[in-house]
């Protein structure tokens, strides 16, 4: 079988992703359809900045959920005769080709770009979410209290904040410091924070009630207890904290690491944001009202303050998960933390930068790829708020 | 103004302080200790032997006490054994009652390097003054492009220019420096497009900066900066040009071009002051990446080395000159906005 041109790759591109596209117009259809009921999510549909954006992020979270029908190759199975290919060539056997070539191990450069993205597409909205979780817990007393507490609490962020990120992933990604257990002691204080942010959500809303309020704290703390277990802990590591049988959850080692050290860098400026916020918030008049009312405090920070500055961090949100992919490239780029077999994009960036002079395409491809996913999230923050400052 | 001063300054040295002992610590643990070990005194040496070679050089003993004397407020470690001193601040052939007592970084003793085998002051401050000359570069470019830009996209609002300005910006900023060095080396220095105007490695530049050599590299971590000064100073500028004062130049008849150079730029680069300065510890990373994608040998590539190969003096040093970019230029800007803006006041 011969070689493929540039028309006919970017047909059968178009083709390969068909289930991208049908979910794409799917959701578009349903969305347009509805969005004058939908609130902010509906009016991002009236904003074209706000639309491309939205568009180029759900391309890469369908194509993360179906990669397994997009893939035309496995990700690890390595052809040597097809090392460093251009793209289009067809494979020895002559059943398919090589979309966009392979790279220096002869791997399908496509099939990885697209396994690629459901790494990312897993690690940094959850990461970022967890950063979130940490920064709202702490920043909310901390600008409400202010004091002593808020000194404290400012000068930890300032300290983490001062420290070189690059520094930090290679202090905390190293398999020196993992063999400590380090990573895994900084999961038990970082995983922590979705549990008691849950609990005291609920506790403060429904404490009234308490016969209600003891029935949904007890399903968020033993459902929500045990994952935390199973997650932080991992037998025959430092930190075993379930028998190996109960622990159904199993995060590999390196992947942890990572995810404790994304959100370890995020949460300080999470932290920051939301300590200003709240710095403002609180001086309102309801604030006042619900002290007049009785309320408790931490009622106001969760259900008055925290509703109210939902705009600034939803578009900080879409910004943050953009510079945690990014992160996330970085560390794959240093070589630190995914294993060097892994088809995330900056990994194979790393991989395929060598070579860059004279096959560049095994490091071009997921370079646009994190490029394109980055950008949609600019360009969706952008518009989410341009929407929400309209009124 | 003094007080405020005299507060930041001593919140920065105990940041500094907690800082350089957090680096420590991580670099001084037991596997990273063990390691050395191994790699000085051979790699099959048993665990006893480890031990004992540990004890030997001094690291056997209490953290805090071990940090005091890198840092040089803990008078160093002496032995004697066989009758011949050994010790933190001896060097062999000087008399041990002559050496100094305390030799930590204070006195300007940054330990010795184990894998460059030469001292850590000597060679930071090479690898530093690479790394000078490409910052200085960087800064030539990113901070006119970007105030330019900045400026241009914020005279006036919605316009189509303002619109594919402000694009552009968030285009920059999305792309961070391994994707777009890898974007501009295939483009402009591959042989798969053809251009080849200029190297694909600043390894040439360290003994001479031309344009062909050291071009990309300078461009790579600009353009990851430009986007997000640019869009700070359009937020100002848009911000000074609905003000009153603006308007009723206009009115007076001051041309569009006046108002603009006259009246807007001057309150409008006050913002960007801060957000340029605050831009350096990211410049720093932007450094790491780009010298090890374009193997230029400055300061990111050596703390790369470091980091890579266990060498835990050159690893310290290079945390303190990074800890101590960071601090001084988060100083910088928070008392330089105070200068320039008087409406801020400090007590």
């Amino acid at each position: 079988m011969d070689a493929i041109g540039w028309g006919t790759i970017l047909l059968t591109l178009l083709l390969r992703f068909w289930p991208v596209w049908l979910a794409l117009v799917l959701t578009f259809a349903v969305s347009a359809r509805y969005r004058r009921r939908l609130g902010l999510y509906g009016r991002l549909f009236d904003s074209t900045i706000g639309m491309v954006g939205f568009g180029l992020v759900m391309f890469w979270v369908f194509t993360a959920l179906f990669s397994d029908l997009i893939v035309t190759h496995d990700v690890l199975s390595q052809i040597s005769q097809m090392k460093n290919k251009p793209p289009g060539s067809a494979v020895p056997d002559g059943t398919a080709w090589y979309l966009l070539g392979g790279d220096h191990l002869g791997r399908d450069v496509f099939s990885r770009m697209v396994a690629g993205s459901r790494i990312v597409i897993a690690i940094a909205p959850l990461a970022t979410l967890f950063a979130f979780m940490a920064g709202i817990t702490l920043g909310l007393p901390a600008g409400y209290y202010g004091g002593r507490l808020d000194t404290v609490l400012s000068f930890l962020a300032n300290l983490i904040l001062a420290f070189p990120v690059i520094l930090l992933f290679y202090l905390l990604v190293t398999p020196e410091i993992a063999a400590t257990g380090l990573p895994q002691y900084l999961a038990i204080v970082l995983f922590l924070f979705p549990l008691v942010f849950l609990a005291v959500l609920v506790n403060s809303r429904y404490y009234v009630t308490p016969a209600f309020r003891t029935k949904v704290l007890a399903v968020i703390l033993v459902l929500g207890g045990y994952i935390y277990l199973a997650l932080v802990g991992e037998a025959g590591t430092k930190v075993a904290l379930l028998p190996e049988a109960a622990d159904i959850i199993h995060v590999p080692g390196n992947i942890l690491i990572v995810f404790v050290s994304v959100v370890f860098v995020n949460a300080p400026t999470v932290f920051r944001i939301v300590r200003g916020i709240t710095l403002d918030i609180k001086t309102r008049d309801y604030v006042a009202a619900a002290q007049t009312r009785g309320e408790r405090p931490w009622y106001i920070m969760l259900w008055e303050i925290l509703p109210n500055a939902r705009g600034p961090l939803i578009v900080d949100f879409c910004l943050r998960i953009g510079y945690t992919t990014i992160l996330l490239g970085t560390l794959g780029f240093f070589g630190l933390g995914l294993s060097p077999e892994s088809p995330d994009w900056g990994s194979t960036i790393n991989a395929g930068r060598k070579l860059l002079t004279i096959a560049p395409h095994p490091a071009i491809v997921p370079a646009i790829a994190l490029m394109s996913m980055v950008l949609g999230l600019n360009l969706l923050a952008d518009g989410l708020r341009e929407e929400s400052l309209k009124d | 103004m003094a007080l405020f001063l005299m507060r930041r300054v001593l919140t920065m040295v105990l940041t500094a302080l907690c800082l350089t002992f957090v680096v420590f610590f991580l670099t001084n643990l037991p596997p990273n200790l063990e390691k050395l070990a191994k790699s000085e005194a051979g790699s099959r040496i048993s665990d006893a032997e480890v031990a004992s070679w540990l004890e030997k050089n001094g690291h056997g003993r209490p953290l805090l006490v071990r940090y005091g004397e890198w840092l040089g407020v803990v008078p160093g470690w002496t032995r004697e054994e066989d009758g011949k001193a050994t010790g933190r601040c001896l060097t062999p052939g000087v008399d041990p009652a002559e050496a100094p007592r305390f030799c930590g970084v204070l006195q300007g003793n940054w330990g010795y390097s184990s894998f460059f085998k030469a001292p850590v002051g000597e060679k930071l401050r090479y690898h530093l003054s690479l790394t000078g000359v490409l910052m200085f570069w960087v800064i030539v470019l990113m901070v006119p492009a970007s105030l330019l830009i900045g400026v241009l996209a914020g005279m006036r609002e919605g316009s189509k220019l303002d619109r594919s300005l402000s694009t552009f910006s968030i285009a920059s900023t999305a792309t961070p420096e391994y994707v777009s060095g890898v974007i501009l080396i295939f483009v402009f220095a591959s042989s798969a497009v053809g251009l080849k105007w200029f190297k694909g490695t600043a390894t040439a530049a360290m003994d001479g900066v031309t344009f062909d050599n050291f071009f990309l590299p300078v461009l790579t971590i600009a353009l990851y900066g430009v986007g997000y000064i640019a869009r700070m100073t359009r937020a100002s500028m848009t911000e000074v040009m609905t003000a009153q004062y603006i308007r009723t130049a206009r009115l007076k008849g001051v041309s569009f071009g006046g108002v603009v150079m006259k009246h807007a730029l001057r309150n409008a680069l006050i913002a960007p002051f801060t957000v340029i300065m605050l831009q350096f510890p990211w410049l720093l990373n932007g450094v790491v990446i780009v010298e090890t994608l374009f193997n230029y040998k400055g300061f990111g590539w050596t703390l790369v080395q470091a980091a890579g190969n266990n060498d835990i003096q050159l690893l310290l040093g290079c945390s303190v000159v990074a800890v101590a970019v960071v601090l001084v230029t988060q100083l910088i800007s928070d008392v330089g906005y105070v200068f320039l803006n008087p409406r801020i006041r400090i007590s």
